[in-house]
């Protein structure tokens, strides 16, 4: 019994490819079906339905039905009335990004490489802020950037802006909310790829008598370029996509796409132009991530 | 040749602390708006409709529920947080263990299909849904389930992301050692394998939660005429914001940091005992 039971882990082990420890057969499906199911039946196939509903005859309601009709001209109507919020979103969303680009960078470079035994810690303090409910966060920022708050009132002191000018409805307050809002998604991945940097390869640049900043742009941005995509990407496609910045802390003239689509959806009823609507700004954003990842040189990170 | 030293001293010491004082000044910068929360949790508005401190009061912290509908919302996004988290869980758990213990064809598409909801704009994602909601005659039963339904969706592939990068990252030689003992694979997997899991099956529970309490965008679509709380916090944004709304904004933000704390102590607990 105790011969059979030695010879057993072995027999065992033997079937298993030895570089990645990986078993075949039949478990892993089982294992694996239950959540692919999921994803299946509510991402999957809610996608293929949005596509249908984007072609549908747009005469059609909820209540009468709809006619499949391979409607090609609710892109085209969805375009020309919407261009607008459109471009605006995916403008919004990369100044954000940029913002949140450079202010992420100095609070990831600062926790990576001089923060000593604190890293922990402040890793902590930089995802606290965005466990209070995103509405209430927005909605404060309301408040800070409010007409008779002191924010307006310094640069109206200062004359950055003028005494009758405001900062609430207009565009700089829904970046300023989009920036905040998103930052974390920026910190998180460029903090993963810097703190795998060795300092040494910095230390050798400067012994070598380059300049700190040619040793920042020679050796520490290159690397870190891997958490530089994947941040931007995280950043700026949540912040293209989101309303509730430019609803709450923007006017009418600062509306973005998804606020457009929303209220097709649920107040307009008009089910083929929001999803007309919705698509094309699923293509712009695949398209510009595609063109993007290809000029970073990065393809093989994603 | 003295001249340029003190000044390259002064250069290097810049050099040392800027870095981290304007790294300190961004961190200050996120919890200016929390800052904002906590105060107005103490604030009695001069009317509904102005929302801007006026005087201390304890009263929103005594009266949380003043505007019962205010309540409603919130047991409803915890209740819906807690089952789809729970689903989400189990589901990622299983799916994260055959990605990265078991090999079959279409591993790498599977990969993929657990990517993707991630990278996509929430936007559409419910719009997505509600297509298909639509679609399929589901428009009138909006509402609860619905809701459940997406959020085990979008939770599911964090989940599987954070508890593939804990499994990952373990070294499987305290496995092999406890098959070396003759333990059955059984007493592997559950004296071995998922204590050592266990952490980041955790982590992946919570951040669950707080992507399902939070959510708005996909929520909003998809939830008919029921009210979660952030969809109440929108309605309540364009007539008039009760101040009992910072005060779930203020639990919120010191129930996640107890979790955090409590968490990171009982890992250099666990980590002293082990040296």
């Amino acid at each position: 019994m105790t011969s059979t039971a030695g010879v057993a882990p072995p027999l065992e082990a033997a079937p298993l490819p030895p570089d990645t420890g990986r078993r075949r057969g039949r478990t892993g499906y089982l294992l694996l079906l239950p959540g692919l199911l999921w994803l299946v039946l509510f991402f999957v196939v809610p996608f293929y339905s949005l596509v249908a509903t984007s072609l549908y005859d747009p005469a059609g309601s909820d209540f009468r039905g709809y006619e499949m009709t391979w409607a090609v001209g609710n892109y085209v109507d969805a375009l020309g009335e919407y261009w607008r919020p459109l471009l605006r979103s995916l403008w919004y969303g990369a100044i954000a990004t940029l913002f949140c680009l450079v202010l992420g960078y100095v609070l990831a470079y600062a926790i990576a490489f001089k923060a000593g035994r604190w890293k922990n810690l402040m890793l902590v303090l930089v995802v606290a802020p965005f466990f209070t409910s995103f509405l209430v966060r927005t909605l404060s920022w309301k408040l800070i950037l409010a007409d008779d708050g002191w924010v307006v009132g310094t640069l109206q002191f200062l004359q950055v802006l003028g005494d009758d000018g405001r900062l609430l409805a207009t565009p700089v307050a829904v970046v300023a909310g989009l920036t905040y809002n998103f930052l974390p998604f920026m910190v998180l991945p460029l903090y993963a790829s810097l703190d795998k940097i060795d300092p040494r390869l910095v230390e050798a640049s400067s012994d070598l008598y380059a300049h700190p900043a040619v040793g920042f742009f020679k050796v520490t941005w290159p690397l870190s370029l891997p958490g530089v995509v994947s941040g931007t990407l995280l950043t700026f496609i949540p912040a293209s996509g989101d309303y509730i910045n430019a609803e709450l802390l923007g006017s009418p003239n600062q509306r973005m796409v998804g606020g457009v689509i929303q209220s097709l959806f649920t107040d307009a009823n008009d089910y083929p132009a929001a999803a007309a609507l919705s698509m094309v700004l699923m293509m712009l954003i695949v398209v510009m991530v595609l063109v993007y990842v290809r000029r970073a040189g990065t393809e093989d990170l994603l | 040749m003295s001249a340029p030293r003190p000044s390259s001293a002064a250069g290097r010491w810049v050099r040392e602390h800027l870095v981290l004082v304007l790294g300190l000044l961004v961190l200050a910068y996120t919890f200016v708006p929390i800052a904002i929360v906590v105060l107005m949790s103490f604030n009695a508005p001069a009317s509904r409709n102005v929302y801007a401190f006026d005087a201390f009061t304890l009263d929103n912290w005594a009266n949380p529920c003043a505007d019962p509908s205010m309540c409603d919302a919130l047991a409803r996004s915890v209740q819906i947080g807690l089952l789809s988290t729970l689903v989400a869980t189990v589901l990622g758990t299983l799916a994260a263990f055959a990605l990265v213990r078991h090999d079959f064809a279409g591993r790498s598409a599977s990969n993929l299909l657990v990517f993707l909801p991630m990278a996509a704009p929430e936007i559409v994602l419910g719009s997505s849904l509600l297509a298909l909601f639509v679609a399929t005659g589901f428009s009138g039963q909006l509402g609860f389930w619905t809701i459940f339904v997406a959020h085990v969706m979008f939770c599911l592939s964090f989940v599987v992301v954070a508890v593939r990068a804990r499994l990952a990252g373990m070294d499987d030689h305290l496995e092999q050692a406890a098959m070396d003992l003759y333990a059955t694979p059984a007493q592997t997997f559950w004296r071995v394998t998922f204590p050592l899991v266990f952490p980041g099956i955790l982590g992946a529970a919570l951040l669950s939660f707080s992507l399902s309490f939070d959510d708005f965008i996909i929520t909003n679509l998809n939830a008919g005429t029921t009210t979660t709380f952030p969809m109440y916090v929108w309605g309540v944004a364009q007539r008039g914001v009760p101040m009992q709304v910072n005060v779930i904004g203020t639990v919120m933000f010191l129930v996640s940091v107890a979790i955090v704390v409590v968490g990171e102590v009982g890992n250099r607990r666990r980590l002293a005992a082990r040296t």
